[in-house]
């Protein structure tokens, strides 16, 4: 009887502790090797033969296809320089250059990856669209009104990320620090 | 006491097994992967457009909307593929995907370095019986090896501004992946 409950028991432990790490790895975003300046993150590795097995389960249950290393690389971001979570009633400043790229593309998805209705019809910017200053350098504002110069519409969604990606690029796994790949800033201003 | 706690470490290390062997066999029990996405849009072997991402439908998660899209699902099993596609004005690319969505190749315009991106596809095996006479392997012969049988091509033409995105589609629309 001791035998019969105690097998019960353990099982009933491990399916939770099994199943219960596997959901937290793969809804958590927790992937290994990533490569994190200021407030961005890319796996480039993901986009490789050599992606780990917990990012292979994430893209699987995700349905996402990662960039290929050949092609470019993506990077995420999910909250401001100060950590904040993004905040669609918020303004919020994107400033500064991007590494070096041939074409680099900004966009702005909900948590799970789907564009954001708005009354703009603009879901991102890319290279070629965006106003900059004689220094090359720019800036986008990312909020629920509409904005003159780089206006990014939020839609007003609650919780939103950011995607900038850099195609034909020198940014990669070697990629260490911010002097190689000038991410820019992003910080909050006023809210609704 | 010992007893329990025994039981509890039986447990604990019997939760890890399930952890490794969930995440391990996850990628081949998933319904919903972009391999699973694609093949509702797309037959065996030839290029399909894939539809532009709106805010109310998208075939996969986090595309990029900058882009114009095709995929050629392939499959490999019957023979080899010969692959090309022109290269567009702003920027094109060729991503390859195995059966289990993972990015073993990719080429870009410029790493091409013609008007055209042309290259064979083929399994491992495929390869080993290729004849070696030199008409078969001069350099500009650009042969991909597919780890898997079945398998995603994206091909993929950036759309700078909103005006060019007919001369985007136009350049995917040329795209062929045919078995030899």
């Amino acid at each position: 009887m001791r035998l019969l409950f105690g097998t019960v028991f353990a099982l009933t432990i491990a399916a939770a502790i099994g199943l219960g790490a596997t959901w937290i790895a793969l809804t958590r975003g927790t992937a290994y090797g990533g490569v994190t300046i200021g407030a961005w993150t890319a796996w480039p590795k993901n986009g490789t033969a050599g992606i780990d097995p917990y990012a292979r389960a994430m893209v699987a249950r995700t349905g996402e296809l990662p960039v290929g290393v050949g092609d470019g690389v993506a990077f995420y971001a999910k909250t401001d320089d100060a950590g904040q979570p993004l905040d669609g009633r918020c303004d919020v400043l994107l400033s500064g250059i991007t590494p070096q790229a041939r074409f680099w593309t900004v966009t702005l998805y909900d948590p799970e990856g789907r564009l954001v209705a708005n009354s703009a019809q603009r879901q991102g910017f890319t290279s070629q669209e965006i106003i900059r200053r004689a220094d090359g350098s720019f800036d986008i504002l990312v909020g629920p009104r509409a904005r003159p110069g780089n206006w990014l519409p939020t839609g007003g969604v609650e919780k939103y990320l950011l995607a900038l990606r850099l195609y034909d690029t020198s940014v990669g796994m070697a990629t260490r620090t911010g002097s190689e790949a000038p991410m820019p800033a992003i910080a909050r201003r006023a809210c609704l | 006491m010992i007893r329990l706690a025994l039981w509890l470490l039986g447990a604990v290390l019997l939760g890890g097994i399930v952890h490794l062997t969930t995440v391990l066999l996850l990628p081949r029990m998933a319904t919903q992967d972009a391999y699973a996405r694609v093949s509702t849009i797309a037959a065996v072997n030839t290029v399909v457009p894939v539809p532009a991402p709106t805010p109310e439908k998208s075939v996969m998660p986090f595309m990029d909307p900058a882009f114009a899209v095709s995929v050629c699902r392939y499959d490999l099993s019957r023979s080899p593929l010969k692959f090309s596609v022109p290269i567009s004005q702003a920027y094109t690319s060729v991503s390859f995907y195995t059966r289990n969505d993972v990015a073993y190749y990719a080429i870009n315009d410029r790493a091409a370095g013609r008007r055209v991106i042309e290259l064979d596809l083929m399994t491992a095996a495929q390869r080993a019986e290729l004849p070696e006479n030199e008409e078969i392997t001069r350099a500009d012969r650009l042969i991909v090896t597919s780890p898997t049988a079945t398998g995603l091509i994206v091909i993929r033409a950036l759309v700078p501004e909103s005006g060019s995105a007919p001369a985007a589609r136009n350049v995917l629309a040329a795209a062929q992946c045919r078995p030899q």
